[in-house]
């Protein structure tokens, strides 16, 4: 579940400890001025209508309570602001655009390692520091069961840290609203242990060995795939597109007949979005294409 | 010893009713009595309250089921944007000044407003601009960018059209309203009491709606600013939030939210003085801890000042920054908390009659406080990092909105029903409307606490199955179908019973003690009462008698025209006699057309607009030529052996404390604008002129010259005016016009050779110059009108408000100037 409570990395194991004592602090002062307020109306103290019942329930309870929530709250936050030591063990670039996300792995030197887009998987157990740029408008980068949120800012490079306790998969959305189908917007992150990371890495390095004269023509305007002509910045990179979970951002699901569809109709799922939906494409080209796309693992 | 001897002759209540009846037939729409604009302002607003509730039960509808299609991306991103900002813009702030403008008078003792034709001024641009507004959804040119219109989304690339133009000039003028309506009632509340009526004595109400007006004061200049920041960026394309050009996003987030969170707190506090008026009345007892609510209400006004930061803590701002806003946030917990406290000892205090208004009172105690503590939680920046922008945070806000500010406002209707209405609304219809709401609104938002938890974000106009979030938008747009059933069933008993009255109204059937229970008619009370306590009609019980026999004061005109007192702003001393206008057309026609002066404009027909402003301009300088009616009459006898003038000059007058008001509101916006001067080159100063790229110094020098010479110019005019010296004043103020026209001319033409559009220090340098061209054209408007007051022989040494409020806007007017060219001309000097 894609729940804030239910946290899978340790920047939202944090924040979910600190939700839970939220509420059950919440809950309680709820009860308390329900109780008192009945307690009013229905069998008046005389304690109940003292000034000094006005100043202790409203000065003195909460300036107690919330002295100790302030409190409280310094060491998640230190935690989160990276007071962590250990060094991040990748580092990547995610540029936000209107509505998918551009992924670029960094290599040592900074230098851009690989690119890829609407998925990220990093290594479990490991912390992984992702960059985070727009394109155009502001978007916000969200992945609630590893952490927080992060606003993505045009003119600006904010940063967030990502970490998995374990393997797993996890869904995020983009969490601010960015026009159009902005709830279209989302995106997996993947946890891998060590070994299948790496295998994942280096796969993913590997530029394409085949092209296609129906991509050529009338996708690679737009869309890159590594190894062939086609170097179009506008969408995404689909070198490796087969070897991702979804279409369209976390749209579709991703086979070879959503494929098709996406390709035909992606206006019908996604409305408003940027590439247009191919109708009018003869059934042998669609074909073909969707083909070529499947065995880009 | 009562202040006027009884009987009075009955000759005089016929004159005091003759004086304030309304017009007949179609001119009854030119009627200025607060009495007729509070009712058509609180009906407005619900008009509004209703369109905007439609669309949210359309988004609710397409929210019930996951992968609806039933309103595509397009629509409903148009539905959320209007829902918000309909809520927010025509329904909460206006319902409340409604309210204020109703009640306050009566309250207070007060016969009218200070200034009538404002609020009718401020209602008819209101209710116009609105309808114009809301219209945009039947062409499809409604807004999409969501209420708080974050740029780059909402600038010309991402948001071509002109949907987002009739956001930013439509919501621009309604702002307008908002800002008349608040200078009305600081003067109102602060200078028109009944005798006797010390700060200490004030209706707590009176208390909310001060701080109301004061923060809208300070508040409403932010979005006003941004917002014409935003035009100009979208229009003419001058770079103040673009960040490839030295703009910031986020320049406009700190604006916005400046005006925003103390919009909340705006929309809040008058609530929360309702229900310090209700409950004490329900209990037959008075408040308990009068003077820890006004401090609270004092508090909650400043502190919410504080906190806008908290509405960005995602925006990857350093962490230490942000401790300071997660503070406050928490802090402003415990104003209210002061308050809610309060009510609770109120209510044991006394003996509760469960009547349909204590009901509200109680639901909003509900869910008030779980909207307070959902508040707190958002407070805390770790956990906000993961609920803002999901439905969590649109629970919290929809508790404290509708359990802060609806609840009370329900409560108002049934509790104030009887002074305005010949029958009360039914209790027992009343029970179930309360039933269905409080039920309805806890089965719609609490549910959506949930969905924010599991992930859901906000303003998606759909969702996928098999996250968990099916079922509570489904429980939450039934909740839906329930507020809408309760919603309904009000309108069915209002239609029913309201039937709008004043002399004949149901009177005081709570046994309530403040003075709007008070017999009444278009005119007020009979006659102003003197006060000694907080709750005059509990503790003096002829008090009723008496005012109804015109044993206080101003039982009847004494100039022959609508009046009322205006007295000290602390103590409540008499002063003088306030001649109110009668109904007229010149305030409902400025508004009219400086509505479709903005329409105009964002239709981008420019031609149809200047004539529209003209016309505008030429209404209002009708409406005020019959301002300042000197010292025509001499002074009148009141009552109690007081004899008072009918008018004052100086700054005693009502008419120098508005000008004050407003120029504070001109302050505001100014002090904005240097933020973004300062924030942008923080941010941006690669965008800004080494000392070797500025103007030659002498621009600088040269326009504060001219500037301080105007002013003098017009010192020396006052001067001349007390000696009565016509000559002498037309030359004075025609060459301080001549040097403010030179003092721009200066800073036109150093500025000449610099795009605006090119960079971010361009666009604001040119913001600058046209500000201060703008408020040069309002000033030099005003003295041509004193010239020509002075011509018609209107304008002398004692009548002399014209001149008096053209030498305080024109000395704003160089302070203004001369801080913008030590800004513009000397900082980049400064930090080289």
């Amino acid at each position: 579940m894609q729940s804030l409570l239910n946290p899978l990395g340790p920047a939202a194991g944090e924040i979910a400890s600190l939700a839970w004592l939220l509420f059950a602090g919440g809950g309680a002062i709820l009860a308390l001025v329900v109780l008192l307020a009945l307690q009013a109306v229905f069998a008046p103290r005389a304690w109940l209508a003292r000034p000094w019942f006005v100043v202790a329930g409203g000065v003195v309870l909460p300036v107690a309570v919330l002295s100790a929530l302030l409190v409280y709250t310094v060491r998640p936050m230190r935690a989160m602001g990276g007071a962590d030591a250990r060094p991040a063990a990748l580092e990547i670039e995610v540029t936000a655009h209107q509505w998918w996300w551009r992924v670029r792995y960094l290599g040592s030197q900074g230098q851009i390692d690989f690119e890829t887009a609407n998925e990220i998987r990093i290594p479990a157990g490991m912390p992984v520091q992702v960059h985070l740029r727009s394109a155009d408008v502001i978007h916000s980068f969200w992945v609630p069961n590893l952490a927080g949120k992060v606003d993505m800012v045009p003119g600006r490079t904010t940063r967030i840290r990502l970490e998995a306790d374990n393997p797993g998969t996890f869904r995020g959305q983009c969490a601010e609203y960015c026009g159009g189908p902005h709830a279209r917007m989302a995106l997996y992150v993947i946890a891998e242990e060590g070994a299948r990371f790496e295998t994942w890495r280096i796969a993913q390095r590997t530029p394409a060995t085949r092209s296609n004269e129906v991509f050529a023509s009338r996708c690679a305007a737009c869309h890159a795939i590594r190894g062939t002509g086609a170097s179009g910045q506008l969408g995404p990179d689909l070198t490796h597109v087969a070897s991702r979970l979804s279409l369209g951002a976390g749209t579709l699901r991703n086979d070879a007949t959503t494929l098709s569809g996406w390709i035909a109709s992606g206006q019908h799922v996604k409305p408003g979005n940027l590439m247009p939906s191919f109708e009018h494409l003869p059934a042998r080209e669609l074909q073909s294409v969707a083909v070529y796309l499947s065995g880009l693992q | 010893m009562l202040p006027n001897p009884s009987p009075r002759p009955a000759a005089e209540l016929e004159e005091l009713r003759r004086v304030w009846t309304p017009p007949r037939g179609f001119r009854f729409l030119t009627e200025v009595n607060n009495n007729y604009i509070g009712i058509f302002y609180v009906a407005a607003a619900l008009l509004f309250f209703l369109l905007a509730g439609i669309l949210a039960l359309l988004m609710r509808a397409q929210l019930a089921v996951p992968e609806n299609t039933l309103i595509g991306s397009e629509l409903y991103n148009q539905l959320f944007t209007m829902h918000g900002t309909v809520m927010m813009f025509l329904f909460a702030v206006p319902a409340v000044e409604a309210m204020g403008i109703l009640l306050l008078p009566n309250m207070i003792g007060a016969r009218d407003m200070p200034f009538p034709r404002l609020s009718a001024f401020a209602f008819w641009a209101y209710f116009l601009g609105g309808l114009a507004f809301f219209a945009s959804l039947f062409f499809g040119l409604a807004p999409r960018g969501g209420w708080f219109m974050y740029p780059p989304l909402t600038d010309a690339t991402y948001s071509p059209g002109i949907n987002e133009d009739f956001w930013l000039l439509g919501i621009g003028f309604i702002e307008i309203s908002a800002i008349a309506g608040a200078i009305e009632i600081i003067v109102g509340v602060l200078r028109t009491r009944a005798p006797g009526m010390t700060l200490g004595r004030m209706p707590l109400f009176a208390w909310a709606m001060l701080v109301f007006a004061v923060m809208i004061v300070f508040a409403f200049p932010a979005v006003i600013l941004a917002t014409a920041l935003l035009e100009l960026e979208r229009a003419f394309g001058w770079p103040f939030f673009a960040a490839d050009k030295g703009g910031d996003p986020l320049l406009w987030q700190h604006l916005f939210w400046f005006f925003a969170h103390p919009e909340v707190y705006i929309i809040f506090l008058p609530a929360a003085g309702m229900v310090s008026m209700i409950a004490p009345a329900m209990a037959r007892t008075p408040l308990v801890g009068y003077r820890l609510v006004v401090l609270s209400l004092l508090g909650t006004g400043v502190l919410s000042f504080m906190l806008w930061v908290h509405h960005m803590f995602a925006t990857g701002a350093p962490h230490f920054s942000l401790g300071f806003f997660q503070a406050a946030s928490m802090a402003v917990a415990i104003p209210s908390g002061i308050q809610v406290f309060a009510w609770i000892a109120t209510f044991a205090s006394g003996r509760v009659q469960l009547h349909t208004p204590a009901l509200f009172v109680l639901g909003f105690l509900f869910v008030f406080t779980l909207g307070g503590l959902t508040g707190v939680m958002t407070a805390v920046i770790p956990f906000d990092w993961q609920v803002h922008d999901t439905y969590f945070v649109v629970a919290h806000l929809h508790y404290v909105l509708i359990g802060g500010m609806l609840f009370p406002l329900f409560a108002a209707f049934y509790y104030w029903t009887p002074y305005t209405s010949r029958h009360a609304l039914s209790e027992r219809v009343g029970r179930w409307v309360f039933g269905l709401l409080f039920v309805g609104v806890n089965v719609a938002f609490f549910p959506m606490h949930i969905s924010g938890i599991l992930g859901m974000p906000r303003r998606v106009y759909t969702y996928p199955a098999g996250l968990g979030w099916e079922l509570p938008n489904l429980v939450s747009s039934i909740g839906a179908v329930l507020i809408a059933a309760g919603v309904l069933l009000f309108l069915v008993d209002v239609a029913r019973r309201f039937r709008f009255a004043v002399e004949g109204n149901a009177g005081n059937v709570w046994n309530a003690g403040t003075l709007e229970w008070l017999p009444s008619g278009l005119y007020g009370t009979r006659c102003i009462p003197l006060v000694t306590s907080r709750e005059p009609l509990w503790d003096q019980p002829d008090l009723a008698r008496d005012v109804e026999a015109g044993a206080y004061y101003l039982p009847c005109p004494v100039t022959g025209v609508r009046e009322t007192l205006i007295t000290s702003a602390r103590d409540a001393r008499p002063q003088y006699v306030l001649r109110l206008p009668f109904p007229s057309w010149p305030p409902i026609l400025a508004a009219l057309f400086i509505a479709v002066f903005f329409y105009m404009l964002t239709l981008k027909l420019v031609l149809p607009a200047i004539v529209c402003g003209v016309t505008a301009v030429a209404a209002m300088a009708l409406w005020v030529w019959d301002l300042d009616p000197g010292a025509s009459h001499p002074p009148v006898d009141i009552g109690g052996g007081l004899r008072l003038p009918v008018s004052l000059t100086g700054p005693s007058s009502h008419t120098w404390w508005a000008m004050v008001v407003l120029l504070l509101v001109a302050a505001a916006t100014y002090a904005c604008l240097l933020f973004s001067y300062f924030y942008l080159w923080a941010v941006s100063s690669g965008v800004w002129p080494g000392s070797g790229d500025l103007p030659a110094a002498l621009h600088g020098v040269g326009g504060c010259a001219a500037l301080l010479s105007g002013s003098a110019a017009l010192v020396l005019a006052g001067r001349a005016l007390r000696r009565n010296s016509g000559r002498q004043l037309y030359v004075f103020i025609a060459a301080a016009i001549a040097l403010m026209l030179v003092a721009l001319a200066i800073e036109f033409q150093a500025h000449a050779a610099m795009s605006p559009a090119e960079s971010s220090y361009g666009a604001l340098v040119h913001t600058f110059t046209g500000f201060q061209a703008f408020y040069a054209a309002a000033a030099i408007a005003m003295a041509l009108y004193a010239m020509a007051r002075r011509y018609a022989g209107l304008l002398d040494a004692v009548r002399r408000n014209a001149f008096d409020a053209l030498m305080l806007f024109w000395h704003y007017c160089t302070v203004q100037g001369v801080a913008g060219l030590a800004v513009v001309h000397g900082f980049p000097r400064v930090v080289g």
